[in-house]
């Protein structure tokens, strides 16, 4: 799997094509809004039956992250469960594939406004997770320290002669990283909404998740 | 009913005017069960279908409903009330007529379902939705007679079949009613009349006197058209001659940008300031409704129009139609030209401009159809299942339904009338579960059957289904209005409306054309383009999806047929001087053959398939053409299509043609291809929200800021990869296959041709070629191009914006594993 290799207070981090973060020195996997359990969320709130398949394709990209990667520790940075029901009503397959997943390395779930406490799924569950310089929180808070985040499912978009691609993507501040959603039922927040300007200083760029990641500067 | 009573005879006598014959005849017909009257614009159409009306409540007054008027276009029936309302009053009859559309007020559609008016005009939306209500069988039980106006232009759209469906279901609720379609002088009558049909029970049809054959001629200017493009703006001074000597003039354009930028360029030439106006569906409603005002009031001296004034609204006093560019379509054409000269049996008078070389060939063989009344259009597929499953879900707001009987109603719809037992009953399994082959919902499902009654799980359904109906999909789009001068509200003139994917093109400065107005792009503000006015020499043409027709079928075999001449003295000298150069050089196409032709130029090696198929046809043989030569190793790097012609572009030439037009090849392409491409997913989009899978964004949502929807194009693709036989990829097929991706006249050149090619290799670009590399629309050869094309982007802008010190490899891609 590709990925884009850049430095960030100090870490030297891969943003993968698919969404995920991955730390090579501390052997650390991040994703972001995992959202699991979304479409049987949106039938019991809103009598959509959408294609009942998006827990079993995140699932199965996340593994494939894993594999890419081997990593020691997984951060999930919050939202991984739709809600905390949808988490409970998961189907026994998919809970299978995600013990087997969890199974050898340590794993942290950090809490969401999505799914704020914890579920029987073993793993440590967290507020926020401090490791080395960073911090690893699910939404992006005032003036901290630097700072690893998801939430906003930030979407990037560039004009290709006339042609418009808009992807996934990471935002990249002096010290702040907002990480994109890894779920495959997630939509976007386009980068120049000003709940995200708001968050990020001058310098701050946009990696493109895609075939092959690449950084763009934020059009100011 | 064979006699009209008295008031009315006498009313026709007062005003001077006699009963058309197809008027006594619609009269005569009135007990037939359903009636089809085909007749030209102007020929009293409206009234002969309301004639019975009016003499059976002069016969029998009574309360309620009596009879149902639906039209295409909300302004036709209000038009069609005021109309109405004139001769009832003056014959002295005692009859409310009152139209309900989107237009009408809360208020006033509450009353209408309390206590209905004799005659209600409305819309299939407005119809259907009316339908959905618990009470539609006390509303609708009386009812006499349903009247579909422009019967020609519903039946070309899902509208159509909207319609058909929400009559089947009236009829159950009123069995006596007859049923009245008006139609547009159309090519096949009895296809419309299958329609209209309430199967098994035949329709009559009435044909009324055509009137006589229009003047129509191809516009002669000094200036021959250029080799290719399409607006027309050489004819410009020829055209405002024409705008001077007529009273007033309909310009009509084959898509909206055509028609911004042909209007810019007359007023740049417009020095007597000669009253113009622009017309089209992506003007904002104030603005149409000033320029329908000042038609109205004859104000104005010519209007630059789109499709938009296509249907049947009386604008005055219209004597000159001018068509620019190829009409494309000979019964589109013969419609238009009806717009010119309201009066029965007055010549309406026409002039076609075509805007390139090519086009002046296609309009000589349009004009000689129109005059051998040779009309084309294509024989109406069976009814889209996205819409049956509305259907369903419709019927079941309503209230419970037997499963049996509601078939048997579907089936009695013409567009219905083959729909298997098994294809319905997987409709209705799929608005009950979802239809996945993964059983997820057996909690949450749509409809559940209690007693063997079907009916929603949840009553609370009703109102997401009524806010789901109807076919017509928005493009998202997004509203353009002036900013206002002071604060940053969004209350400036409103002016019409962009393409989202057009307004994220757009960075501040940049200055476009709309509504004839050169605008600056200022910023967005809550969901709308906030502009500014600014002349520019260059400003951008907004981008429109879906409004490129294709030459039909019938006008390729007469331009085939007019290339076999031995010469043409038609034509003007330098298209004849054309034609002749290519038959020197190379060849000009036949009927019954397919002509390549195979020639080097700027190095690259080049091919031309002459398939004559219509654009999307030709569009779609490009990509199959270009993937199989990709796996040949010819290496195509990209092709451009248009209404004729294909032309790829590769570094190797094509010596074997053979292989590739073979039928099975081009189907497993087809196959390979449909799975990732744009027009599919823009297919699926469009049958999601139709059948209910997604709910219709409204505007009001997504300006709430619910970005967090994903977009349809995900759960395409996960549809695709996990249950690749859903029945909503199974439609999504069967609509592109009769839509953008056209297969079926490539099938049909394939046919024609039977494999007679002839490959012509040339040392240069042949006469006929030519012109194709001016076109535009051409399409790289997709896979990792766009990722390069990002790479570079991507370098660009960090080059621009001097940044690079920020990041630690901004040019090396790292790939670890």
């Amino acid at each position: 799997m590709n990925s884009y290799a850049f430095s960030f207070c100090g870490t030297e981090l891969l943003a993968m094509g698919s969404g995920a973060l991955f730390w090579p020195a501390q052997e650390l996997l991040v994703v972001s809004d995992l959202h699991l359990g979304k479409s049987e969320r949106v039938a019991r709130r809103s009598r959509q039956l959408l294609p009942p398949y998006e827990t079993r394709d995140t699932l199965n990209r996340l593994e494939d992250a894993i594999t890419a990667t081997e990593p020691a520790t997984v951060v999930c940075l919050g939202d991984s469960f739709d809600d905390l029901d949808a988490g409970a009503a998961l189907p026994e397959a998919e809970v299978m594939t995600l013990t087997g997943l969890m199974a050898g390395r340590k794993w942290v779930w950090i809490e969401g406004n999505h799914d704020p406490g914890p579920l029987e799924f073993g793993g440590t569950h967290l507020a926020e997770l401090s490791c080395g310089p960073l911090t690893f929180r699910h939404i992006a808070e005032g003036d901290t320290g630097p700072e690893v985040s998801g939430h906003y499912h930030p979407k990037t978009s560039v004009s290709l002669r006339g042609r418009l691609v808009s992807r996934p993507s990471f935002l990249v501040s002096t010290r702040r990283l907002i990480l994109p959603a890894f779920g495959t039922y997630t939509g976007g927040l386009r980068s120049d909404d000003a709940a995200l300007t708001g968050l990020l200083d001058a310098q701050a760029y946009a990696i493109l998740t895609g075939p092959l990641p690449c950084a763009v500067p934020l059009p100011r | 009913m064979t006699q009209l009573p008295a008031p009315i005879t006498d009313w026709f006598a007062r005003k001077g005017w006699t009963v058309h014959p197809h008027q006594r005849a619609m009269l005569e017909a009135s007990d037939a069960p359903a009636a089809l009257l085909i007749a030209p614009t102007g020929g009293g159409k409206t009234m002969a279908g309301f004639l019975p009306t009016l003499a059976a409540l002069h016969d029998a007054p009574r309360q309620g409903l009596h009879t149902l008027y639906v039209s295409p276009l909300k302004a036709l029936a209000a038009d069609i009330k005021r109309n109405l309302r004139a001769p009832v009053e003056e014959i002295g009859l005692d009859i409310r007529i009152e139209d309900r559309t989107g237009d009408t007020t809360y208020t006033q559609k509450r009353r209408q379902r309390a206590d209905p008016p004799h005659i209600l005009l409305t819309t299939p939306e407005s119809l259907a939705l009316l339908l959905t209500y618990e009470d539609a069988p006390r509303i609708f039980a009386g009812v006499q007679r349903i009247i579909v106006d422009e019967i020609h232009a519903l039946a070309e759209s899902k509208r159509g079949d909207q319609l058909m469906l929400a009559l089947s279901r009236l009829q159950a609720l009123a069995p006596d009613l007859r049923r009245v379609g008006l139609s547009a002088t159309v090519e096949d009558p009895l296809g419309i009349a299958n329609f209209l049909a309430c199967h098994p029970a035949p329709t009559q049809i009435i044909q009324a006197d055509p009137g006589p054959d229009p003047d129509i001629s191809m516009l002669e200017t000094e200036e021959a058209p250029p080799w290719a493009g399409g607006g027309g703006k050489y004819a410009i001074p020829a055209v405002l001659e024409q705008i001077r000597a007529h009273n007033t003039t309909l310009i009509f354009h084959n898509t909206r940008a055509q028609a911004e930028i042909f209007f810019h360029n007359l007023w740049l030439a417009n020095e007597e300031h000669l009253p113009i106006g622009i017309h089209h569906g992506a003007l904002a409603k104030e603005q149409r409704l000033k320029v329908e005002q000042a038609m109205v009031e004859g104000s104005l001296q010519a209007i630059v129009c789109t499709g938009s004034l296509d249907l049947g609204i009386d604008w005055g006093d219209v004597d000159l139609v001018i068509q620019i560019g190829a009409p494309k379509n000979v019964k589109r054409l013969v419609q238009r030209i009806g717009r010119a000269n309201h009066r029965y049996n007055a010549p309406s008078k026409a002039l076609l401009v075509p805007a390139n070389r090519f086009e002046i060939v296609e309009c000589k063989a349009a004009l000689d159809a129109a005059l051998a009344h040779d009309l084309d259009g294509d024989p109406r597929g069976p009814g889209p299942r996205d819409m049956l499953c509305q259907h369903i879900l419709n019927c079941a707001a309503a209230g419970p339904f037997e499963a049996d009987a509601l078939y048997r109603e579907v089936i009695s719809a013409g567009p219905y009338a083959r729909l298997s037992r098994a294809q319905f009953d997987e409709c209705l399994e799929y608005c009950a579960t979802g239809g996945y082959a993964l059983r997820a919902y057996d909690k949450y499902q749509r409809l559940v059957q209690r007693d063997g009654l079907w009916q929603l799980r949840d009553p609370r359904s009703a109102a997401q289904i009524r806010m789901n109906l109807g076919t017509i999909i928005d493009t998202e789009t997004l509203k353009v209005r002036l900013k206002a001068r002071r604060g940053p509200g969004a209350g400036g003139t409103p002016l019409g409306e962009i393409e989202e994917g057009f307004a994220a093109t757009l960075s501040q400065g940049d200055t476009f054309l709309i509504g004839g107005q050169i605008v600056k792009y200022e910023g967005l503000n809550e969901m709308t383009v906030q502009v500014t006015r600014s002349p520019s020499d260059k400003p951008r043409i907004a981008t429109f999806m879906g409004t490129k027709f294709a030459t039909s079928t019938q006008l390729s075999t007469r331009i085939l047929d007019m290339f076999q001449q031995d010469s043409w003295p038609d034509l003007p000298g330098h298209t004849q001087a054309w034609l002749q150069l290519q038959r020197e050089r190379s060849k000009l196409p036949e009927p019954g053959r397919l002509l390549i032709e195979s020639f080097p130029r700027d190095g690259r090696a080049n091919t031309v398939v002459y398939g004559f198929a219509g654009r999307n046809a030709m569009q779609t043989l490009g990509l199959l053409l270009t993937q199989r030569m990709e796996q040949q190793g010819l290496d195509p790097l990209g092709f451009v299509a248009t209404d004729y012609a294909t032309l790829i572009w590769g570094l190797e030439p094509l010596r074997d043609p053979t292989p590739l037009f073979d039928m099975e090849n081009l189907r497993d392409g087809l196959e390979t291809w449909l799975a990732g491409n744009a027009v599919m997913k823009r297919t699926f989009r469009n049958s999601a929200i139709i059948g209910a899978l997604i709910d219709r964004m409204t505007r009001g949502a997504r300006k709430s800021g619910r970005q967090a929807t994903f977009s349809s194009d995900i759960l395409y693709d996960t549809l695709r990869k996990y249950d690749p036989d859903h029945l909503m990829l199974d439609i999504t097929r069967e609509e592109a296959m009769k839509g953008l991706v056209d297969f079926g006249r490539v099938e049909e050149m394939v046919r024609r041709t039977q494999g007679r090619i002839d490959l012509l290799e040339l040392d240069r670009v042949s006469p006929l070629a030519a012109p194709l590399f001016l076109e535009v629309g051409r399409v790289p050869i997709k896979g990792l191009a766009e990722e390069r094309l990002l790479a570079e982007e991507a370098q660009r802008l960090f080059d621009d914006a001097a940044l690079p010190e920020k990041i630690t490899s901004p040019k090396r891609w790292a790939v670890p594993y």
